[in-house]
């Protein structure tokens, strides 16, 4: 019995080592629906105000954000920022070699970042959920800051003033094993604490996130909805189509003895 | 044969000027004849035999979307990526095209995977079919070319990575490997030259020469007629007054009705997986292919798309521990050949060929042993119809032996594909090792087991419910 249970303490106890190790994090659900347009609207916002001067979107226009419920009027009045053109491609003016002097890499293009984040362990728009409320205060690393995600990532937190500061505190937790002889499995955890805190709450911050993770997965995929949509009215079709030629093939059929 | 002494075409209402017009100039009635409305198939036909038609479906559909891609695609390191992001979003109706197109390249081999194992079932690769299993082993070859070099064409970090990792197969040949891979290649890393060439052959060479393969393999299968699911010949039984097999049905409108019920269903399974989950969770399309190509940057695990993973377990088994177990198979099989042959020429010549084998094993790099091993395990099929010795072609009146071979087959094939998906352990290198040995052993030991094996009389006429 206490054998038995020491093996399902293990069990357990084994993906947090993991965690605590440092290369497998268990990735939090992102909140999101690609339906809601205000949600939509909001994550590019804020896309196009934190992110876009260093991620380009370089396949993505800025007027399919039509898509989003917004004429080309109110997108270039509120989401473009430079004499872009509605119908360009959403680049930005950062020389890639300065940024890769600037940050060690080139910061990745995001039009498509949802897809490529993918994984067994979660869809990308958990991974970038996950990831961007993840970074904390490191003052080993230029730029102070570090991901639990995405270990020694050289990309600062640049949101760090909507959420504050976190902190990567490590605890022990001690699991009592039950038994005669009063065994505990020890084990080390470590837990993100908010050490400052930003302008939003953390309920508003994760809002936030999640968002502009919608709007990323959105990106990722614009034909996505439609997409569905049509598939819908293609499977009505061919369901009826395979009634017909079940029929004729039955009709047929009738003379074969 | 004049054209002009032909009789006039008739039931065609008011189309039978023209078509008899044509049909002098061209054996436009003997072609639909001798390929439709009188080629006798048998009327026995079950599920097994949708796929045929279904791979010349998926093959339209491929060329079809193929056409309208290379309108918008851009073969150009520079330009590749962004121009398939183009068409999935600035092109009218691309993504469909795109997804067609990649769902199915994976539908591809799903159906012909389907289709081979139905000619294990039904032993149709037995005689008088062998020529139609190695037209059939050729298209499955070109398949294979077909899709490595469109893999590429995305140009994302599995398709630079994936193209990287088989093209520098070529590298472990002995004297020419290096010069070889750097031919293929064009350059000393796959690069845009790399691109543009398997552009071409994606795009022109392979497809022609698959569309002739997949006549002459259709040719050869109307010269000798459909096995069935008896596995019995329907030629053999023909009615004396009309000269047609009596199990036989034509196959225009019989089979061409029947094959359109199994299209519709078919794009019905096609369809729920385009529109609903055109990524396939990563099977279909590789979440890392979202990345574009970047030479300087290894992935940590590199996996070619599912329908190649079976041989690439085969590839990564071939560890230097495992050319003992070879060597062990290898003297073990030709003792068995030596002694169930009689002649004196022949058994000295398996014994030279085990003493190379053995001496190349131990002198030549495990890496070169695990390319031949994986050509050898997709070539090894066309050796069937000579291997096997069954009296019988079917499996329904094959003994246990056989079955049992088949089903065991059949897992060691899925269970290899799994493990090259996944990244090297201990365990899987351990268990693609044994899949490695169960896979051949299933081809070369066939001779044998198929004979031993207990089977039942085949019957005289094919089983059928509606038969009195």
């Amino acid at each position: 019995m206490s054998r038995a249970r020491q093996l399902l303490v293990a069990l357990f106890a084994a993906p947090a080592l993991a965690l605590a190790a440092g290369d497998e994090v268990r990735l939090d659900r992102a909140p999101i629906d690609e339906r809601d347009l205000t949600s939509l609207q909001r994550g590019a916002r804020v896309y196009v105000n934190y992110c876009l001067g260093c991620h380009e979107a370089s396949y993505m226009r800025y007027n399919r954000l039509e898509d989003l419920g917004l004429n080309a009027q109110q997108i270039r009045d509120n989401l473009i920022f430079t004499d872009a053109k509605v119908g360009d491609l959403m680049k930005n003016s950062m020389d890639s070699r300065d940024a890769k002097e600037w940050f060690g890499a080139v910061p990745p293009d995001l039009t498509v970042i949802a897809r490529s984040r993918s994984s067994p362990a979660g869809s990308g728009a958990d991974w970038l959920y996950t990831y961007l409320r993840s970074f904390y205060r490191d003052p080993a690393r230029p730029t102070g800051w570090n991901n639990v995600v995405y270990r020694d990532v050289g990309m600062p937190h640049v949101l760090w003033q909507l959420q504050g500061e976190q902190a990567l505190r490590t605890e022990v937790i001690e699991i009592p094993l039950g038994g005669d002889e009063e065994e505990v499995l020890k084990r080390e955890e470590q837990k993100l604490v908010l050490a400052a805190p930003g302008s939003l709450t953390p309920v508003e911050y994760d809002r936030l996130v999640a968002d502009l993770v919608n709007f990323l997965s959105y990106m990722a995929e614009p034909a996505k909805r439609t997409r569905i949509e049509i598939g819908i009215y293609v499977l009505l079709f061919l369901g009826l189509l395979f009634v017909l030629a079940y029929a004729l093939k039955k009709e047929y059929w009738k003379d074969v003895h | 044969m004049a054209g002009t002494e032909k009789q006039p075409v008739t039931g065609a209402g008011p189309f039978n000027g023209v078509l008899t017009w044509v049909d002098q100039r061209f054996p436009l009635m003997q072609l639909w004849r001798e390929h439709l409305a009188e080629y006798y198939a048998p009327k026995n036909f079950n599920f097994w035999y949708y796929f045929g038609s279904l791979a010349i479906l998926v093959l339209v559909i491929q060329i079809a979307t193929g056409i309208f891609l290379v309108m918008h695609y851009k073969p150009d390191a520079a330009q590749a990526f962004a121009s398939v992001e183009y068409i999935m979003r600035d092109v009218t109706g691309g993504w469909l095209i795109r997804y067609m197109h990649s769902t199915g390249a994976s539908a591809f081999f799903i159906v012909v995977y389907l289709h081979m194992f139905r000619g294990l079932l039904y032993g149709s690769y037995r005689q008088p079919r062998e020529l139609i299993w190695l037209f059939g082993m050729i298209i499955y070859l070109c398949l294979m070319a077909e899709a490595f070099f469109g893999y590429l064409l995305p140009w994302g970090q599995m398709s630079y990575w994936g193209a990287q990792v088989i093209v520098n197969l070529f590298d472990a040949i002995p004297l020419i490997g290096p010069d070889l891979a750097l031919w293929i290649r064009g350059d000393y890393v796959v690069s845009d030259a790399t691109l543009n060439r398997f552009f071409s052959f994606h795009v022109i060479a392979i497809p022609l020469v698959l569309l002739g393969l997949v006549a002459a393999h259709i040719m050869a299968l109307h010269e000798v007629g459909s096995n069935n699911p008896d596995g019995i010949e329907i030629k053999k039984l023909k009615d004396p007054e009309t000269g047609r097999p009596v199990d036989g049905i034509p196959f225009h409108p019989y089979y061409t009705v029947k094959d359109i019920m199994g299209a519709v269903f078919f794009l019905i399974i096609f369809c729920v997986v385009m529109f609903f989950m055109p990524e396939f969770g990563g099977y279909f399309l590789e979440y890392n292919n979202f990345i574009p190509a970047d030479p300087l940057k290894t992935p940590a695990h590199i996996a070619p798309v599912w329908y190649f993973t079976p041989y690439y377990s085969i590839l990564r088994a071939t560890t230097e521990t495992f050319m003992w177990v070879l060597a062990a198979g290898v003297i073990g099989y030709s003792a068995l050949i030596i002694q169930a042959v009689g002649a004196r020429a022949v058994r000295l010549a398996v014994a030279a060929i085990a003493v190379l084998l053995l001496v190349g094993f131990f002198t030549i790099d495990p890496k070169v042993w695990g390319v031949v091993l994986m050509g050898a395990a997709v070539l090894i099929f066309a050796l069937l119809p000579w291997l096997d010795r069954s009296p019988v072609k079917s499996i329904r009146y094959r003994g246990p032996l056989f079955k049992g071979a088949l089903a065991v087959f059949v897992l060691v094939f899925i269970v290899l594909g799994y493990f090259g998906t996944q990244p090297v352990t201990t365990e899987g290198t351990l268990l693609s090792q044994i899949g490695t040995l169960i896979y051949f052993a299933f081809f070369l030991l066939m001779p044998w087991y198929t004979r031993m094996d207990k089977t039942r009389p085949e019957p005289s006429r094919v089983t059928w419910e509606g038969a009195h």
